[in-house]
């Protein structure tokens, strides 16, 4: 057996090191507060439809992830949801018509954004605004078109 | 036939006879608690001894787990395109069974045996007899404080266990496997819940295993027959005992918490 004295400070720790990790538990694995923010600047990019985008989803171009869903919230005087995205700083050259659209990563997979350069001159800066978007394909809505395509036969002319 | 019978019924009776045993003990041993109050050290001495010993076993095990669910969880979810929710998966089968439960098992394995095995030769070798000549309350001085520490230590050894399982599992799937960083961490956290994941799972049931492995591993010392045999015998039914109480009451608490 080891001394008293050394006994309470691994014990101590040991006590420390299981708050910790119940800590990083609740903070990391069930996200009570984001306290993990990327640096980047921050553009936002007004939708009709998220569908089941969430915050943190990936901002890719071509492919390519260069930025996170910081936020998503509801704009009462636009009636459209707000989507703020957070971009690397690494890519501080996009256009200002660059187009944003929801995509789905496969059939069941997640939903991320998509941008696609347009052409102009200008780039974004912190705090401008993504005019050009398109709103998630939402499954049923479509799945209900296609079917009402399918089962209404057009009036015979 | 009338031989089985009598040998069911001697059976059930010694069946019962330990539980009310085993009852009555531990009724002792909360009334011994409160005597804990003044001597705070003795349970100190006895959380080094169970918890801090196994976290090594704990963490590697964990590691482990966690990894090795990040590659099964990865294969299954890789032929519907929905390896995103890799993260999630690993993060609520951790805390919400297999890190309690493995934890528990280990436990049983690494803390409950050393328990029992130490309280039983105490009772060997007489020393808990020689206590009690020099009014010293063997209860209080040796059985609570290990009762306690392993109460304290199962919950911070669960909450280790998975902690250290996500790792792994990120470890294995972002790392090796190639799934996206943020969808890993996003769909866990958009999913999992600190009162019913976490709370539920890791706290409310280490709790729970770490007062019945306990409860079986001092009343089992405590019980032996002061052999040599009799505290090897033992042992093995701490093991045997504890493990079957963990599975069985962690179906039990399943069937409650997450219906």
């Amino acid at each position: 057996m080891q001394n008293t004295r050394s006994i309470e400070i691994t014990v101590g720790i040991f006590v420390a090191l299981g708050m910790a990790a119940l800590l990083m538990l609740a903070m990391k694995v069930a996200n009570l507060s984001q306290f993990t923010e990327q640096a980047g600047y921050q553009v936002r990019a007004y939708f009709d439809n998220v569908g089941g985008l969430q915050t943190r989803s990936a901002v890719k171009m071509g492919g390519v992830t260069i930025g996170r869903v910081a936020d998503i919230s509801f704009d009462t005087n636009r009636f459209q949801a707000v989507v703020t995205l957070s971009i690397d700083l690494a890519y501080d050259r996009i256009p200002t018509d660059t187009a944003a659209n929801i995509y789905t990563a496969g059939l069941l997979g997640e939903q991320y954004i998509g941008l696609e350069a347009g052409g102009e001159e200008t780039v974004l800066k912190a705090g401008d605004e993504v005019t050009i978007t398109q709103s998630a394909m939402v499954l049923e809505k479509a799945l209900q078109e296609f079917l009402y395509n399918k089962t209404v036969k057009p009036e015979p002319k | 036939m009338i031989a089985m019978l009598a040998s069911l019924g001697h059976r059930s009776l010694d069946f019962f006879k330990r539980l009310g045993r085993g009852s009555l003990f531990l009724l002792r041993v909360l009334a011994s608690l409160p005597s804990l109050a003044r001597r705070p050290g003795l349970v100190v001495k006895q959380i080094w001894a169970t918890g801090v010993l196994s976290l090594v076993i704990i963490v590697i095990s964990g590691a482990f787990v966690g990894m090795v669910l990040g590659l099964q969880g990865y294969n299954t979810l890789v032929t519907f395109g929905a390896e995103e929710s890799l993260g999630l998966v690993v993060a609520t089968s951790l805390l919400r069974e297999l890190g309690p439960v493995v934890a528990a098992l280990l436990f049983a394995g690494r803390a409950g045996t050393a328990l029992t095995a130490e309280i039983g030769f105490m009772k060997a070798t007489e020393q808990l007899s020689a206590m009690e000549m020099m009014a010293v309350d063997p209860m209080r001085r040796i059985v609570a404080p290990r009762f306690v520490a392993a109460i304290i230590a199962m919950p911070l050894l669960a909450a280790i266990f998975t902690a250290v399982g996500v790792l792994g599992g990120y470890f294995c799937g972002v790392g090796l496997l190639g799934v996206d960083d943020g969808s890993f961490w996003s769909q866990m956290q958009a999913k999992v819940l600190l009162i019913d994941d976490v709370v539920n799972g890791v706290v409310i049931k280490g709790l729970v295993f770490g007062a019945v492995i306990s409860w079986i591993a001092v009343f089992e010392g405590y019980d032996a027959i002061p052999t040599s045999e009799g505290v090897s015998s033992a042992t093995t039914r701490t093991v045997v005992h504890s493990s079957l109480a963990v599975l069985g009451l962690d179906f039990v608490l399943t069937g409650l918490m997450f219906n």
